[in-house]
């Protein structure tokens, strides 16, 4: 075997960049024809003998070492072994992996951000100050829950409130809780019932919060019974299959399946209808909606149930966020059209023997698909 | 034909059965089957996190040595949930829940607009190179349409009326068509999920098949 210190072949190592640290990487150049594999072995500071660090793509010349502990230094070796050789390179002094503070790589997706959020505040602070001037299209599921709760009430049969499986954290449920609200005070005015069964015990004590103002203002605070919200299991099927079973036991006349949801979706919506119950659905599940749209009389469509939240709160900070994405619908409109306007002129130019405006054109491209990496 | 002699197979084939009498109507055997599993799933819920959870990530690291003191405020924040259970402290899990809601929102909201708002700019803008064929071309086309349309029919601080109306049918259409594939699509691997239910109880159980 002939030991060869190539001056061709060399190596670098750098800290990661735009990353949250443990994690060096190292290139190599120059790799020698015949190169059936290269190792990497790697220093610490301190230490006398190089260890193994993992093995360098021979087609990428590039690998990450991600086994390594920020703030020590090392030193790298990458072997080039050829059939019958081999090659050494070291890197020319020690390096250290560091977390960034900022992603340089989510650049657009902070000018998305600052230019979204900018609109939604300042369409809040215009909600706070007149509520009533902000317009939105009242959305027809809504008119449906009286329907179903008053119907619920002459056939004699409560009401079910299935708040999906998410957590508190998700939108869904937090706008199911404005939802069940509205439920819970016709609930208390017309004298029936509420079963509110829960996945997550803090979404469970926090519709018995949501549940107990709504009778306090409905002025029935007597008529609400804690019992009614309830915890089943925090398992998806095992949750499913308690909650059918309510439904055939309880027989209730209206259901409201509100919140997010999985598989158990159409499960739930099928018993539902096999009963005879008026129900309305929503979610932002986008997976889940064709289940609720074949099987439920009503449905809240994704963002629909975010609009429908705001228009039964009047809350200032929901009729913002409502009135500013739609706002940022327009805008994103706008720039697909004036995306698709240029990209032909580009392309028409392009044709003509004038490649200037096809390169801005793939520039704006990068720039958004930086973002969307 | 060789019927199973494991008892683990009978009781999930008998479980089976049960889950499935639901078909007909509720029943005595369907609520026991529906009782097992919801106790069972509760108390593995339990185990699990008592196991995964409250053993490695709080008692092993506060009370073993290297003891890891600052865990004590996590460790705070979640207790601070349990003032719920008392009408003089119920105020103190508005705390924890602020902590969890911001920093769910800080992580997912970014995430949301790269996937779902920058990757779609960017996909939808009609460029010459999508029209180097027919299909293609009444596809790209067909796409931007159905998102301008779609679009609109989320669009909810304006009335639906005249041709705003008209568009937002033309959006509702789109939802619908790609619901119908959705649904399609799901029901196929549903009916995977009952041939292998169908599979064990004839082969794994009856061994007839």
């Amino acid at each position: 075997m002939i030991l060869l210190l190539a001056l061709a072949f060399s190596i670098s190592a750098k800290d990661t960049p735009d990353d949250g640290g443990g994690s060096i990487t190292v290139n190599v150049y120059n790799i020698p024809e015949g190169t059936a594999r290269i190792e990497l072995s790697r220093l610490e500071k301190g230490d006398t003998l190089f260890k193994e660090a993992g093995l360098i793509s021979i087609f990428k010349g590039e690998c990450e070492d991600v086994s390594v502990i920020d703030g020590v230094e090392y030193l790298y070796r990458g072997k080039a072994i050829a059939k019958d050789t081999f090659y050494i390179a070291e890197i020319k002094g020690f390096v250290t992996s560091s977390p960034q503070w900022f992603n340089k790589s989510r650049t657009t997706v902070l000018i998305f951000l600052i230019l979204f959020g900018s609109v939604v505040l300042t369409y809040i602070q215009l909600a706070k100050k007149n509520p009533e001037g902000l317009f939105i299209r009242k959305l027809p599921a809504l008119d449906a829950i009286d329907e179903a709760v008053g119907r619920s009430t002459e056939m004699g049969k409560p009401v079910l409130f299935v708040p999906g499986l998410e957590a508190i954290t998700d939108a869904g449920t937090l706008a199911s809780l404005t939802i069940l609200e509205k439920v819970g005070k016709k609930v208390a005015e017309y004298g029936s019932r509420v079963i509110h069964p829960n996945f997550d015990p803090i979404v469970m004590t926090t519709a018995q919060e949501t549940l107990k103002t709504a009778f306090a203002e409905a002025g029935r605070p007597d008529a609400f019974n804690k019992d009614d919200v309830f915890y089943l299991t925090y398992e998806q099927f095992g949750f499913a299959a308690g909650v059918d079973g309510i439904m055939l036991r309880e027989r209730p006349g209206a259901i409201f399946l509100q919140g997010y949801f999985y598989a158990e979706s159409l499960i739930l919506a099928e018993t539902g209808y096999s009963i005879g119950a008026i129900q309305i659905a929503g979610t932002n599940a986008t997976t889940q909606l064709p289940f609720f749209v074949a099987a439920c009389d009503y449905v809240l469509l994704g963002e629909e149930m975010f609009a429908a939240s705001a228009y039964i709160s009047r809350e200032p900070r929901l009729l913002g966020s409502i009135k500013g994405s739609d706002l940022a619908k327009v805008v994103l409109l706008f720039m697909i059209g004036a995306g698709v306007i240029f990209g032909t002129i580009a392309g028409i130019a392009k044709q003509g023997g004038n490649p200037a405006y096809m390169q801005i054109f793939n520039k704006m491209l990068e720039f958004l698909a930086r973002g969307a990496k | 034909m060789s019927i199973s002699t494991s008892i683990w197979v009978w009781m999930a084939a008998l479980l089976t059965l049960m889950v499935y009498s639901f078909l007909y109507k509720d029943n005595p055997f369907y609520r026991l089957a529906e009782h097992i599993f919801m106790g069972l799933s509760l108390g593995y819920t339990l185990t699990i996190l008592w196991y995964n959870y409250i053993i490695p990530r709080v008692y092993e690291p506060l009370f073993l040595p290297p003891h890891q003191w600052s865990l004590i405020f996590p460790i705070l924040l979640g207790m601070m949930t349990f003032g719920i259970f008392s009408k003089k402290y119920s105020w103190l899990i508005k705390y924890p829940l602020a902590f969890y809601v911001g920093g769910y929102a800080g992580l997912r909201i970014p995430l949301l607009l790269q996937s779902w708002i920058i990757r779609q700019v960017e996909a939808s803008f009609l460029t010459p190179d999508k029209f180097t064929s027919l299909m293609s071309s009444i596809n790209a086309i067909l796409i931007f349409a159905g998102l301008f349309a779609t679009l609109i029919y989320f669009y909810f601080s304006k009335k639906r009326e005249h041709g705003f109306g008209a568009a937002a049918q033309v959006g509702i259409v789109f939802i619908m068509v790609a619901f119908g594939a959705a649904f399609g699509y799901t029901v196929m691997a549903r009916i995977s999920l009952l041939i292998g239910r169908m599979q064990f109880l004839l082969h794994d159980w009856l061994g007839i098949m």
